[in-house]
């Protein structure tokens, strides 16, 4: 894949405070990369070094395979939406678009047909001459976007465009977000908080923390093969049950023991060799443990069920077994009295094996 | 009809509360409680407080020196005159000059004007660069331009006069005009920067992403959207720099002497009789324009003061 963007040993701290630390980041012509992390991880940081708002302290940004690290903002061919939207406030919306083109001194015809495009693609043609006070939420965001479009740029960066939103309205942009660059098909590169807009627009996910890119990989490896047991616990809700235990011979086959319960590694595909004695976290994805169903060859389990929280498509239990809470997501039409014994099995393949002390997978 | 039947509450009207029925009608009040009294009395003595020397200014300015000299200084003008007026502005002496008040008011705009119109764009250009592009050093430079704020101006009037002697503009209104402006920066510069660090950064790193510059985005997005503070900015430096009497009398030459100098002139000159009608005519006309500006653009000044305090 042609490279976009390339970040090679990216550093900026402020002060004493290292924000970001030789990072070094590939992003392909046209792809959707998110950048997901909790607030302070560096996301936005990095993604403002990107855009040419933040100099960085150390290393290089390469966009179309030029050197842009100490370039203008104007001239790195990059568009950008902030979460606030940041729509000049007495300009009409017309103006907003216009305003970048006005400034690069192109021709009046020009500019008009671009607004023009830019307008019918995000339908915002019949508020062109609206004051953005007189839009709402929605609107303006879609006017922030057709800012970065008109200006026909080669990377859109998104800035947690939607967490402004209420939720009925965020989920209806994200998908014309993803209808966008499915249209446009250019680089777009997305910082946000929230794992469900991670997952459902990206090409690839980069989970960041405190600076550093913990995995970087599609949304279906992220979620089935975390890294480690930070993304682990980040990407899923609720988290994955992590279970401490040991692994321990039984029968000439490694099997991980924790708090007296077996759970056999048959069916999970080590990277490395397991030797007995090492200490292990296991994680099993809640909607990855059956309830109640015979799988022949599966370890079986006894539970038994505390609180249940319906949520309509999908019925949350909150299990006690062998010690430790556990949660396990059901169909919503399955119901459980709390108290209830119920026997769980589980699918080694899908589950995750992280060495207790790196908490790195293995 | 239906509304005779409930005289006497019952459970009924009990129930039309509970289901959200409200009282309609104004609320009703003690208009003759001890808090009311209390405090529309304390408002009304305030209120005279001030306005009763004000009153007695304008009363005498409108008598003649005859019946001012009855004594009766609460009493109406018997005989309406405007020729103290005319006199204060026109014909009142100080020292050699007898053109009264008028050569003190034209200094005084033509040292107010260009005063307050450099500092003003100088400080919002400070202040600007300050919030939005923060430069190597930028936080010590402020710590200085404040620190400037709190240095007594006694302090510094003597150095002042050196160095204005020595470009060679001591005692012009050009002299005056620089000192103004410099002493107007520090609490200006603060204004503008605490004004333009409340707006969005976003909105900012928008402007710079659309390719825009240092003044394309002072001029097109900032200004336009910095009225209100731009408002009390020019009330302070025209109420500052008009009322100014100090800077004045020590750096101009009797020839530009503001209007609060030749004010002073005319009010104590020791030759004479007191012309006391002569005087408040004089004292009103000087504080004339200050009011004027507060009148026309109190409401706005409001808002700019307010404006920082809420993100809107």
């Amino acid at each position: 894949m042609q490279k976009s963007v390339s970040i090679k040993d990216l550093s900026l701290s402020f002060g004493a405070v290292n924000v970001l630390e030789n990072l070094n980041l590939d992003i392909g012509e046209g792809e959707f990369l998110v950048l997901l992390g909790s607030s302070g991880c560096g996301k936005s940081t990095l993604l403002n070094c990107i855009a040419g708002l933040l100099e960085p302290t150390g290393g290089q940004i390469f966009i179309k395979n030029k050197n842009v690290t100490w370039e203008e903002p104007k001239d790195r061919g990059i568009g950008m939406v902030f979460q606030s939207y940041a729509l000049y406030p007495q300009m009409t919306v017309e103006k907003n678009l216009s305003f970048g083109l006005q400034v690069a001194k192109m021709p009046k015809p020009e500019i008009d047909k671009r607004v023009a495009r830019a307008a019918e693609i995000l339908q915002i043609g019949p508020l062109l001459k609206r004051k953005p006070s007189e839009l709402s939420g929605g609107q303006r965001q879609r006017v922030a976007i057709g800012r970065a479009l008109v200006r026909d740029v080669d990377v859109f960066l998104f800035d947690e465009p939607l967490s402004n939103l209420d939720a009925k309205l965020r989920s209806e942009l994200r998908v014309e977000i993803k209808r966008l660059h499915q249209s446009l098909k250019n680089t777009m590169i997305y910082v946000t908080h929230d794992q469900i807009e991670a997952l459902t627009l990206a090409d690839r996910i980069a989970i960041m923390k405190s600076g550093v890119i913990q995995q970087l990989a599609d949304p279906n490896t992220i979620y089935n093969a975390p890294k480690n047991m930070f993304v682990a616990g980040f990407i899923g809700s609720p988290s994955m049950n992590f279970l401490r235990g040991e692994i321990v011979e039984k029968g000439g086959k490694p099997v991980v023991v924790t708090n007296g319960v077996d759970f056999a590694l048959d069916g999970y595909a080590a990277g490395e060799a397991l030797q007995a004695g090492r200490k292990v976290v296991l994680g099993v994805r809640p909607e990855h443990v059956k309830v109640n169903e015979d799988i022949p060859g599966a370890d079986h389990h006894q539970a038994t069920v505390d609180i249940e929280e319906p949520m309509g498509a999908d019925n949350l239990l909150w299990l006690k077994h062998a010690g430790h809470t556990m949660s396990v997501r059901v169909a919503g039409a399955r119901r459980f009295k709390p108290g209830t014994a119920v026997k769980l099995s589980f699918d080694m393949g899908l589950a995750s094996l992280f060495d207790a002390a790196t908490e790195e997978r293995i | 009809m239906a509304d005779t039947v409930s005289i006497k509450p019952g459970p009924a009207l009990a129930a039309a509360t509970k289901a959200g029925i409200e009282p309609r009608g104004a609320k009703p009040r003690r208009t003759l409680s001890g808090r009311n009294i209390m405090l529309y009395g304390t408002l009304a003595v305030a209120a005279l407080y001030y306005l009763l020397p004000l009153y007695v200014m304008v009363v005498t300015s409108l008598k003649g020196m005859p019946e001012i000299r009855l004594g009766n200084i609460f009493s109406p003008p018997l005989e309406v005159t405007f020729e103290p007026w005319a006199k204060a502005w026109a014909t009142a002496c100080t020292g050699l000059n007898c053109d009264g008040l008028s050569r003190g008011f034209w200094n005084s705009v033509r040292i107010t004007v260009p005063s307050t119109l450099i500092s003003i764009l100088v400080a919002s250009v400070n202040g600007y660069a300050l919030a939005n592009w923060k430069f190597k050093g930028a936080d010590l430079f402020f710590t200085i331009l404040i620190v400037g704020a709190f240095i007594p101006y006694q302090v510094m009037i003597y150095p002042i006069v050196i160095v204005l002697r020595e470009m060679g503009i001591y005692g012009t209104l050009t002299g005056l005009i620089i000192v103004h402006t410099i002493f107007g920066m520090p609490i200006l510069t603060l204004l503008f920067r605490n004004y333009f660090s409340s707006l969005p950064e976003e909105l900012f790193k928008a402007a710079r992403i659309d390719g825009a510059g240092f003044w394309q985005i002072y001029f097109r997005i900032m200004l336009p959207m910095s009225l209100p503070i731009f408002v009390v900015a020019m009330i302070l430096q025209i109420t500052g720099i008009w009322n100014d009497f100090l800077f004045g009398v020590v750096f101009t030459r009797p020839e530009y002497y503001p209007m609060t100098v030749q004010l002073n002139n005319i009010v104590n000159s020791v030759q004479g009789v007191k012309e006391y009608n002569v005087n408040m005519a004089a004292t009103l006309l000087t504080g004339a324009v200050p009011l004027f500006v507060y009148f026309v653009s109190g409401r706005l000044f409001v808002r700019g003061i307010a404006a920082g305090a809420v993100k809107g």
